[in-house]
């Protein structure tokens, strides 16, 4: 890999996978060269990766590839120890994870992290948090603000439940939902922070093939409603197949293709790598 | 009623205490007036408040925040000595003595409320046993530095010097004729004149149930209990971490600052040794045994385990044997998941990886 400077914008080898609709405009996300070792282990490297604004793009591999890695990259958990991430145009690659999300990245986790304590609603409305805002004060005196704004939190917490018919489970504790509906619920609480990109960490693992069936349209749907771009690691190759626009397949942290579904079922390395021995391929 | 079914079980749990307050505050008073109170007993009126106010505000950081903090006397000490020498040295200016303790309370308040901010700042960025052990540390440390510090009044204004060596004492004030000392180093607040209440330990309690119970339910209180379940999910939507604990921390020795304010100014003498590691734990299992995240629990746990040592003085030998009996069958009533929970962070545990 060529040593990369900081600063220097390096053009993006390949753009021919973001649809059609997105070309001409800011992609949502753009990673150059990224790429982060842990003592010596690349576990991501050189990843360069563009989404368009509205796009549904999946991220594919082997167990240990590295996808989640580039999903803690993306949101900061870790810190890059190469390359580049620009959201919408702005350098994010020094942004802290509450920055980052404050600037539209919302995630949902491999193994589900939600607020089990609380309850499905007040999930959704922590989600919201930096959506709607009154001062401490004011929750404290019970100041006019405060019953106007929670009315807020109220509706739109509500309205947010209601793409996936959860409304019905608000006052349940999150943490004894079955787990279908946890992987929904951390979907809307995602949601709640108002993303332009929208990164799933294997949103339908656990779930039967209805839900999975009945997940597709609503990613689909979440895309169409929100105009947002999805970003999904996935497993189940139905679904990815199914619903992402653009590939990109992982494996021992480097990219080995890029494409769409037909170029990457078609594509000899892949089929060698992974699909070959999924259970789904 | 309806609306009352309505509730869930916490808020009704919590204007469950609003009354309960109300009402033993009411029986306390007409008892006493008919004199049904003895004078040991009329003396445990006020200290009982404060431990009421310590344990619901301790119970904002150990129970609703999640950190355990072994240092909340410090804060409770904070408070105190600002509020004596405040009291001492406005007995001129305000004769009225509940004004003047309600200044003294907001002055303690406040001097608690800046020690949490800077004891906050490094502290809170520690997680689990460190945190305990900064605070700890800090407890120790404010009790050193009042042992030594010496405080006087006079018609010129407050003079307060520091006796780190040894070799300085309310003598080295200097001052002028008719001034007082306020505060002699190790022999701490001497010659205080007692202006606490009942009824302002009773407003005292009310006003940090209202401040706790509010905040909970609200923004700030959402972000502070979602950090408390899952730090990683909070960040990732935004919740600065740092600063909600900070909120939740400051709120919480604020009112200890209260409570140690209104707690020195019921006696004529006080010595910062009172507020030592022992207090901060004695606090500590009042909010476990209560429950965490359970302020009735915190009320009842503070007034049963501080009364009772005292109520049992005419058993002589079998009192700490019947103390320690009840403390155990508190335990067993309350061993509930989230005590459990307490000792799983306290006894240190390999935590999962980072953001899978
Ligand atoms: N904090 C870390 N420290 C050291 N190594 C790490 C760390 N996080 C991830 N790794 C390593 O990076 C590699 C990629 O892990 P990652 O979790 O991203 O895989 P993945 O593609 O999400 O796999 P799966 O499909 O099983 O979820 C693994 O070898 C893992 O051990
Ligand atoms: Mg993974």
């Amino acid at each position: 890999m060529k040593e990369f400077e900081k600063g220097k914008m390096v053009p993006v080898p390949s753009h021919s996978i973001i649809p059609e609709r997105d070309i001409g405009k800011t992609p949502v996300l753009e990673c150059v060269h990224l790429g982060i070792e842990f003592g010596g282990l690349k576990a991501v490297d050189d990843f360069n990766f563009t989404i368009g604004k509205t796009e549904i793009a999946g991220l594919i591999g082997p167990n240990g590839a590295g996808k989640t890695t580039v999903f803690n990259l993306l949101t900061k958990v870790y810190n890059p120890t190469h390359g580049t991430i620009m959201l919408d145009g702005d350098d994010i690659t020094q942004k802290t994870t509450v920055q980052v999300s404050k600037m539209g990245v919302a995630r949902t986790f491999q193994n589900i992290r939600l607020f089990s304590d609380l309850s499905v609603e007040d999930n959704v409305r922590v989600g919201l948090h930096n959506q709607v805002k009154y001062t401490p004060f004011a929750g404290v005196l019970r100041l006019p603000s405060f019953w106007k704004k929670e009315k807020e939190f109220h509706e739109r917490a509500m309205d947010l439940l209601s793409i996936f018919d959860m409304q019905d489970m608000a006052a349940t504790k999150a943490g004894s939902l079955p787990y279908g509906a946890q992987r929904r619920l951390e979907i809307v609480r995602a949601l709640a922070t108002n993303p332009k990109l929208l990164l799933l960490d294997e949103p339908a693992a656990g779930m039967n093939p209805n839900e999975t069936g009945e997940l597709m349209e609503n990613i689909v749907k979440i895309r169409d409603t929100f105009q947002i771009a999805v970003l999904l690691i996935e497993h189940d190759m139905k679904l990815v197949m199914g619903i992402c626009e653009g590939i990109c397949v992982l494996n021992f942290g480097r990219i080995i293709a890029k494409g769409t579904a037909e170029q990457i079922q078609s594509n000899p390395e892949v089929i060698k790598a992974y699909l070959g021995n999924s259970k789904e391929g | 009623m309806k609306l009352l079914r309505n509730l869930d079980k916490s808020s009704r749990r919590n204007y469950f205490s609003y009354v309960l307050v109300t009402a033993a505050f009411l029986i306390v008073t007409f008892m006493n007036q008919g004199g049904m109170l003895n004078k040991k007993m009329q003396g445990l009126l006020v200290p009982v408040c404060c431990y009421i106010v310590m344990a619901l505000s301790l119970n904002l950081t150990v129970g609703i925040m999640g950190e355990l903090s072994l240092g909340h006397a410090g804060f409770m000490s904070l408070g105190a000595f600002t509020g004596v020498v405040v009291s001492q040295s406005l007995m001129g200016v305000i004769p009225n003595e509940p004004l003047r303790l309600l200044i003294a309370i907001l002055c303690g308040a406040a001097v608690a409320a800046v020690g949490g901010f800077l004891i906050g700042l490094p502290v809170l960025r520690l997680r689990g046993d460190y945190l305990a052990i900064v605070t700890l540390a800090f407890g120790e440390i404010i009790m050193d530095i009042i042992n030594c510090l010496i405080v006087g009044h006079d018609e010129k204004g407050v003079h307060i010097i520091f006796n780190f060596k040894g070799d300085k004492s309310i003598a080295d004030l200097n001052l002028l004729e008719g001034g007082t000392a306020i505060i002699k180093g190790a022999q701490g607040a001497v010659g205080t004149k007692s202006i606490s209440t009942f009824t302002g330990g009773f407003i005292l309690i009310l006003i940090t149930l209202f401040i706790i119970i509010n905040f909970v339910r609200s923004r700030t209180g959402r972000a502070v209990l979602a950090i408390r379940d899952n730090r990683i999910a909070a960040e990732s939507v935004g919740v600065d971490v740092m600063k909600y604990k900070m909120i939740a921390f400051v709120i919480s020795t604020t009112l200890a600052g209260a409570a140690g304010a209104l707690y020195g100014l019921n006696f004529t003498g006080i010595t910062a040794a009172k507020f030592n590691f022992n207090t901060s734990i004695l606090v500590l299992v009042f909010v476990v045994l209560g429950g965490l995240g359970n302020l009735l629990g915190s009320i009842i746990a503070a007034t049963v385990l501080y009364i009772l040592p005292e109520a049992l003085r005419q058993f002589a030998d079998y009192r700490m044997l019947i103390y320690a009996v009840v403390l155990i069958l508190v335990m067993l009533a309350t061993n509930n998941p989230k005590v459990k929970n307490l000792f799983a962070k306290i006894i240190p545990v390999r935590r999962k990886g980072k953001g899978d």
